[in-house]
């Protein structure tokens, strides 16, 4: 796309002896959108704040623009913040929270210039009428847009976004979507976007970084994130994944269950144990007789575009998204295309995911009430 | 019946529970600033009169002299206390506790004593001028001056001023500053502009604490001024307890001084409006 703006060299940040980033190497392009993907502690909002100047990183090196800017404070970098809370000044108006950053331009500008730059920044962001307002008695859609404007007005180079989205309701989050993404478009700057949500980051960046336990996973586009995991954690955390093991026989060729499956992957050593990611929707029902593999449906939920079915194979469930009912009890045959299989190496993360046994009704339920709590816990990072 | 009925309602409910402090306020706030008010407006004889209001005249200078001394107070309160509570408000949980334990920590001792004290260091022979002579600096007279009032009101009011000052600050938000910062504002910018106007609550109800006890002390101008220049809170006293009684005229003072402080309060919550949590009156 565009040249590189900002790289991180071997940034580590400890504190008090306790590492919450390590040793990571990260590149990233002028006008990008890019998203730090991860749970709660992973790193991602100590990365987003190494770049905006708000903590030092222990050791490595901030480069912006190629040039080192570690010791640089906040106030003099061409990047500015919007706030998880979003931080608005209480004690100013909309006009003036937005007409902040422009205030303290050296030279000043002139009043009509403000003035001039904070009316057409209501306009982007949709708040036209509403400048005289109390900051306070705005909604939490409104004070986002309230954050953002405030944020964009100086004509910042790049644009942080700590999980901005999160407080608002999931109507408001999808809409509030687009419009970041359309914003990022128009004013044609870098946006830095930290969030736990991966449906939100594979909507709208043109890169994800996947970060578990201070450390980058996998850098890449949404498609290859989420075609091309390379190890367990990644497959789980972005979408449903089955993850089973299995055993290289040749390039092409992955055995699961005892049987081949031909498959796109190669450049491993003949006999070499991996971990195989199926996708629920890569999975097609066939009759018994077709079926690659067989097994007996445990459990069904209709999603309204589809079903999730749990299906028992030797003990190990897998989840299958299908248009076709099929009722519990019945036994079903199975085919995968040999692009709906792909296949990573072992890594530390083999065998935590990608199992459905403990799959029951309430499972959509217990992982929003853990993606909440991550919400609250995000902060504290 | 209706009616009867959610009025008894009300007066037996948890509303009930405020009788005690409302009886309380009547019979001993209330009530009193009703008889000054009374007691002002008229003579010996209980007639009408402004006669008392009019004798006050011979008084300007003490009034000036009260309000002077609380204001120059107040204002070494607010700039003593400002940066302490700002400083206090940025360390960790564990020094804020220690700290704030010593700064309430004169306010357990009798105030009375504390004043003592006080006159025991200044005195002539006291504790500051043996130190003093001790390297050979000649002793200090500040002892029944203006400024050992104005030393022993700082002294005494000062944890008045530091904690509602505090308070506001240690709440604002860490997110703000850098906010602020991250928007182009200087570490002064920040605090002119951001910390400055939300601590302006703080400020306002500081300013009140200090300032009214101040300006109707009489025991601080009593023991460190040695009653040569007599205070507000000396001249009533005197005219309920002392040589010169006469409740009427001590009662007129004190109404108009009540008035003086009002208005100066008044215009202080004008200054602060439409700051969050002001209310100082």
């Amino acid at each position: 796309m565009s040249k590189e703006l900002i790289r991180l060299r071997g940034c580590t940040m400890a504190f008090d002896g306790d590492v919450v980033l390590n040793n990571i190497d990260l590149n990233i392009r002028d006008k990008e959108f890019l998203t730090l993907l991860g749970p709660s502690g992973c790193g991602k909002t100590t990365t987003l704040r190494i770049i905006g100047g708000f903590t030092v990183p222990t050791s490595g090196d901030v480069f912006f623009d190629g040039v080192r800017i570690n010791d640089l404070p906040p106030h003099k970098r061409n990047v500015n913040t919007v706030f998880q809370k979003y931080a608005l000044f209480t004690h100013l108006d909309v006009f003036e929270n937005i007409a902040f950053g422009l205030r303290q331009m050296r030279p000043k500008l002139t009043k009509d210039e403000i003035s001039r730059r904070v009316f057409e920044m209501l306009e982007i962001v949709s708040l036209r009428g509403f400048e005289n307002r109390d900051v306070s008695r705005l909604s939490g859609g409104q004070q986002q847009r309230v954050a953002i404007a405030r944020a964009l007005v100086p004509r910042p180079r790049v644009l942080l976004l700590d999980e901005p989205l999160g407080a608002l309701d999931l109507r408001l989050r999808k809409d509030m979507q687009n419009e970041l993404k359309r914003i990022q478009q128009a004013m044609d700057i870098t946006f830095i976007y930290v969030t736990h949500d991966q449906e939100e980051a594979l909507a709208m960046s043109d890169s994800v970084v996947v970060m578990d336990g201070g450390e980058i996973l996998q850098i890449g586009r949404p498609e290859d994130i989420y075609n091309e995991p390379e190890n367990a954690f990644v497959a789980d955390f972005i979408g449903e994944s089955n993850i089973v093991d299995g055993v290289m026989i040749s390039d092409g060729t992955v055995e699961i269950f005892g049987r081949r499956f031909e498959c796109l992957d190669r450049g491993f050593s003949p006999s070499e144990p991996v971990d195989v990611v199926i996708r629920p929707e890569d999975v097609d029902i066939v009759p018994l007789r077709d079926g690659m593999l067989t097994g007996t449906v445990t459990n069904i939920i209709f999603k309204g575009v589809h079903y999730d079915i749990i299906v028992d194979f030797k003990g190990f469930k897998w989840l299958i998204q299908t248009t076709d009912m099929s009722p519990v009890g019945g036994r079903i045959g199975i085919k995968i295309d040999p692009d709906g299989i792909h296949v990573m190496p072992k890594s530390r993360y083999s065998g935590m995911f990608g199992d459905y046994s403990s799959y029951s009704a309430e499972y959509d339920e217990i992982s929003d009430v853990a993606a909440e709590a991550e919400t609250g816990d995000a902060r504290e990072e | 019946m209706s009616n009867n009925g959610g009025a008894a309602k009300r007066f037996f409910g948890p509303r009930a529970f405020a009788a005690p402090y409302v009886v309380w306020m009547a019979a001993f706030v209330v009530a009193p600033v009703v008889f000054v008010v009374i007691y002002a407006f008229t003579s010996g004889d209980g007639t009408f009169t402004a006669e008392n209001f009019l004798e006050m005249g011979r008084f300007v200078s003490v009034f000036a002299r009260s309000f002077w001394l609380a204001l120059v107070s107040t204002v070494i309160c607010l700039a003593l206390g400002y940066p302490a509570a700002y400083i206090l408000a940025r360390e960790s949980r564990r020094v804020r506790r220690a700290v704030i334990v010593l700064i309430m920590l004169p306010m357990w001792m009798n105030f009375l004593l504390r004043t003592f004290a006080w006159m025991s260091i200044l005195e002539r022979n006291g504790l500051l001028n043996r130190l003093l002579g001790a390297i050979g600096i000649p002793p200090l007279d500040i002892i029944y001056t203006p400024a050992a009032v104005i030393l022993g009101m700082v002294y005494n009011f000062l944890p008045f001023m530091i904690l509602p000052i505090y308070s506001v600050i240690v709440k604002i938000d860490r997110s703000l500053v850098e906010a602020a910062a991250d928007l182009g504002a200087t570490p002064r910018a920040v605090f002119t502009r951001v910390i400055a106007p939300l601590s302006l609550p703080g400020v306002l109800s500081g300013v009140t604490m200090v300032f009214v006890p101040a300006v109707s002390t009489f025991v601080i101008s009593k023991l460190l001024g040695g009653g040569k220049e007599i205070l507000l809170g000396d001249l009533i006293e005197m005219q309920f307890r002392g040589t010169a009684y006469n409740p009427r005229l001590g009662s007129a003072i004190a109404l108009v001084m009540m008035v003086v402080v009002i208005v100066f309060m008044y215009f202080m919550n004008k200054f602060g409006e439409g700051e969050e949590g002001v209310s100082v009156l």
